[in-house]
């Protein structure tokens, strides 16, 4: 399977715009239908224009065999996503996982997220997070993953008259730094991006988020800048992340940041906790910082609209 | 773990080849708590076996920063050791928070 082949091309034809997006549990939905992003409701209310729409969720950090305080049933949380997804009245055409599949890159966990996921029927697209490739040469990850992808697991694909980008920022990371990109794979990406028109809309999506959100806790990408450099002629871009187990978004020109909550646990606000560490909230709680949420991109308008709903309560 | 040990044996044997006056250093905790090693910078003599605790809910690794010891990802609970048998400055970080980081000043 290569990453540039998919059956999306019933879509390409059309004018797009980004039409709906609706989070279910931990993912996002979207609907492109003529290049801007927009949502039409929440999980059970959305209403995609089903003649035209076209969709796909986001899921992060499901740290499959995480079995600690903070959720000793990180199967349990996911498999609930996936039953939200199946839920959607107008079903997604693929997803994309923002890495930390698994806690401890273990073939077993990797199974399990595989059979949870996989009762979803769509199509996955993954990126690694730093917990899917502690093996020395991540051959677990990209066996699994990795075809048809580059390097450590990067590769590009065209949908619904949108250009996806998936990148790796999780390996090689130095001593005092933070995410990394890595010289080969920002080449790569140049040469990528140069075949696209501005008029393209561009989704990047990479584990660890794109933007600096806090340095002290190691969350944002070294080299970063200069892959956003490469994207400053596009009209549209987003750029979808994990890492953080919590939502937080920015827009900055024409770019749109996002991160996604995890399936599995969460993550203290930045600089509100001694670590970044699994956040323990009472239990009564947990589906409620798990929750959903919404991103509404306005067409035509840059500023984003966001509702976040809890996955329960 | 092969490495570690022959360093450990090394040290052993250098102690011995010293003369009965030779002591092995004592062995340097280090833990892991919260994203940060501590104590992040700590002195140790030559011999000294440094053995690192993960007691975060979340893995870690010890890296050296010349790539001279790599532990394999530790998972709460696990311990990973190495032996300093020369002296200087070897600084280390964790490869998946690389903002952890710390230092042994071997003398
Ligand atoms: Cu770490």
């Amino acid at each position: 399977m290569t990453h540039d082949a998919h059956d999306h091309e019933e879509g390409a034809t059309r004018r797009k715009v980004l039409e709906c997006m609706t989070w279910a549990g931990t993912g996002v939905l979207w609907t492109l239908a003529g290049g801007i992003p927009r949502s039409t409701g929440l999980i059970g209310e959305a209403k995609a224009d089903e003649s035209k729409a076209f969709s796909f969720l986001q899921l992060s950090d499901s740290h499959i065999g995480f079995d600690k305080p903070a959720n000793p049933n990180a199967n349990g949380t996911l498999t609930e996503a996936i039953t939200k997804v199946n839920a959607l009245p107008a079903k997604p055409s693929f997803m994309i996982h923002t890495g930390d599949i698994s806690h401890l890159s273990k073939p077993a966990e990797f199974d399990t997220a595989d059979q949870i996921i996989g009762q979803s029927r769509l199509d996955v697209h993954y990126v690694p997070g730093e917990h899917d490739v502690l093996d020395d040469d991540r051959k677990i990850y990209l066996d699994r993953y990795g075809k048809g992808a580059k390097g450590a697991g990067w590769y590009s694909f065209d949908a619904g008259g949108a250009h996806f980008v998936g990148l790796v920022n999780v390996v090689d990371l130095k001593g005092g730094g933070m995410g990394n990109l890595g010289a080969d794979q920002l080449a790569w990406l140049q040469a990528d991006l140069a075949a696209r028109t501005a008029s393209t809309p561009i989704v990047v999506f990479a584990h660890i988020p794109l933007w600096t959100i806090y340095a002290d806790w190691g969350w944002g990408t070294q080299d970063s800048e200069q892959a956003l450099g490469m994207l400053k002629k596009f009209g549209s871009v987003t750029v979808l992340n994990g890492h953080i187990h919590q939502v937080m978004q920015k827009v900055e020109g024409n770019v749109a940041f996002h991160t996604a909550r995890s399936t599995a646990f969460p993550q203290p606000a930045p600089g509100t906790a001694p670590s970044p560490g699994p956040m323990k909230v009472e239990d009564s709680k947990l589906r409620t910082v798990l929750g959903i949420r919404q991103v509404n991109f306005v067409p035509g308008a840059e500023r984003l609209a966001v509702i976040d709903t809890p996955l329960a309560g | 773990m092969t490495f570690v040990f022959n360093c450990a044996r090394a040290a052993l044997i250098v102690a011995a080849l010293m003369g009965a006056s030779a002591v092995r250093a004592a062995d340097m905790p280090v833990s892991i708590d919260n994203f940060v090693f501590t104590p992040a910078e700590t002195q140790v003599s030559v011999g000294t076996t440094v053995i690192w605790t993960n007691n975060d809910d979340i893995p870690h690794t010890v890296v050296d920063a010349d790539h001279k010891y790599k532990s394999s990802a530790l998972d709460t609970g696990d311990k990973f050791s190495h032996t300093f048998t020369e002296p200087g400055t070897y600084e280390y970080f964790c490869s998946l928070h690389p903002h952890m980081t710390g230092k042994i000043i071997v003398k």
